[in-house]
């Protein structure tokens, strides 16, 4: 097995080489290459069912490509010799719907992992933990249980969890999809406050404001494809492609959508 | 003239206690009291019954159902394990088993493990032993599915959660499905602890020695000895003691599960 030692100091956090993946015979993923730089924030933005989740699931694993390669810092995470167990440890995953351990309080849910994977011992994890949960805001509610705490509060709270691991990588899938509207803003500023400190991240999300201000780079997917990618004010303010604008216009103006005869 | 649906629905009610309370008149008529009470409850022998009912027969019984209990609960878990291997011949071994023992009375297990082995094999099991071995074979194929059904209800976020922090597939399954499944069952699995403390009662095939009757043999003892049904009806009475409160904590449990969605 080879061992994360040999992770390489140079390599881009995230490199995707023809990647393919299907379900069936439904074409996911058709054909992606893209590149994630250390210390970039890269948003992937498109309609639903473009492949923009499972393009961020292939990269840890949690979908398994049916072609092509992706490396995690310089790690093949598709190579069927790699400790994936290990390569995951580097890469913090936040989901659309939280997925805190129900059966645990905020404060286990980021002391367990840290104790079974990273065997750090107690004293030291429940320290980090209190770290991480100070970082998002959420010191006070250390005793209370997912189900105790507001969307927006379980979400910081998987924010924390991932952070706990010391990761190289945060993957967000769609993190404020699920949340009620007052509750996105705690959310979006604690992913704010990560990318200026320098946190690889690859986010997918609808949040446009978010993308255009934190953003260095925005990757727009359709149909299992990278249509268009470059700086938030290009894709984002100036889209050339013509599949990029109607789904902007979309998002801006949802009535003009359902008016609309192309929407499907 | 018709009447009103309100004054059709008192009449309806009333006729149905009017019926209800004739059978009764006519019962209370009928029976001779005080021969159902020397049968059913004669106090002098139900007085003869205590306390070895309850410090023998219902420890007895108790002892005899955790026993079973814990082993079906440890085997049931490893067969649900089994039953969702990723290895054919896992699932496979699994599904015979629970279907074998499934579809079997209890009873057979009793005398083949009572009887059969210590024939067969020529040993002596100890008593302790062959409860423990009766009880939980059979109990374990009725938990397995459970288990299986609970471990299958933990959303799959958790297991993806928990893999993404870096969890093998197996640490994800103890740490964090488990104990969720196990949560999710504890109102079906408090049920089998009740069917259990009944089936305990088959033990009285196995030739005890008075200290190890439980509550049916007991019963069933003293009502040689005093022609009188109230040993069996206070043995009844007792395996109530047991299965009532159960069945009030499964229905609590199940209440905070409703809440906890």
């Amino acid at each position: 097995m080879k061992e994360a030692a040999e992770l390489d100091r140079e390599a881009p956090a995230i490199e995707v080489r023809a990647l393919h993946k299907s379900f069936g015979t439904l074409e996911v993923l058709a054909g992606i290459d893209f590149t994630v730089a250390r210390g970039e924030v890269v948003c992937v933005i498109g309609p639903s069912g473009s492949g923009k989740s499972t393009l961020l699931r292939c990269v840890n694993l949690l979908e398994e490509p049916t072609s092509g390669t992706v490396l995690v810092a310089g790690a093949e995470v598709t190579d069927p010799d790699v400790d994936i167990d290990q390569v995951r440890r580097g890469i913090g995953m936040v989901f659309q719907s939280f997925n805190l351990f129900p059966h645990l309080t905020a404060l286990q849910n980021l002391t367990l992992p840290q104790r079974r994977v990273l065997k750090r011992d107690k004293a030291e994890a429940t320290r980090i933990a209190r770290d991480r949960l100070a970082r998002v805001g959420l010191t006070d509610k250390e005793s209370s249980y997912p189900a105790q705490l507001s969307g927006g509060q379980q979400q910081r709270v998987a924010i924390a969890r991932a952070l706990a691991m010391d990761p190289q990588l945060m993957l967000f899938d769609e993190p404020t999809s699920a949340l009620d509207p007052e509750l996105v803003g705690d959310v979006l500023a604690v992913m704010r406050s990560l990318a200026d400190e320098g946190m690889t991240m690859l986010v997918v999300t609808h949040e446009m404001s978010f993308a255009k201000e934190v953003a260095d780079r925005v990757v727009f997917m359709d149909g299992g494809v990278i249509v268009e990618e470059g700086a938030p004010e290009q894709v984002i303010g100036a889209p050339g492609h013509a599949r990029t604008q109607s789904f902007l216009s979309r998002l801006l103006d949802p009535a003009a959508a359902r008016i609309s005869p192309s929407d499907d | 003239m018709s009447m009103t649906r309100r004054q059709r629905t008192r009449l309806v009610r009333s006729a149905q206690y009017a019926v209800l309370g004739v059978v009764l008149v006519v019962i209370a008529q009928a029976a001779d009291w005080g021969e159902i009470r020397r049968a059913f409850f004669d106090v002098e022998v139900a007085k003869a019954q205590f306390p070895d009912i309850i410090t023998t027969a219902l420890v007895n019984t108790v002892i005899y159902t955790l026993l079973g209990f814990g082993f079906g609960l440890a085997l049931g878990l490893l067969l649900a394990l089994m039953r969702l291997s990723q290895v054919p011949p896992y699932r496979w071994l699994a599904i015979v088993y629970i279907e074998f023992f499934r579809g079997i009375p209890a009873l057979l297990v009793f005398i083949a493990l009572g009887f059969g082995v210590p024939l067969a094999f020529q040993v002596a099991l100890n008593q302790y032993v062959t409860v423990m071995l009766a009880l939980g074979l059979v109990g374990a194929a009725y938990m397995a599915e459970t288990i299986r059904a609970g471990i299958q209800a933990v959303p799959k976020g958790q297991t993806e959660a928990a893999r993404s922090l870096g969890m093998s597939q197996g640490r994800a399954m103890v740490s964090i499905v488990i104990p969720q499944a196990l949560r999710i069952v504890l109102p079906p699995l408090t049920n089998e602890l009740i069917l259990l403390t009944k089936d305990s009662s088959l033990v009285y095939l196995l030739g005890l020695s008075l200290s190890q009757y439980e509550l049916a043999k007991f019963g069933r003892d003293a009502l040689n000895q005093n022609r009188s049904l109230t040993p069996i009806l206070i043995a009844g009475l007792c395996y109530l003691v047991i299965t009532l409160p159960l069945g009030h904590l499964v229905r609590r449990l199940e209440a905070r599960t409703a809440r906890a969605r």
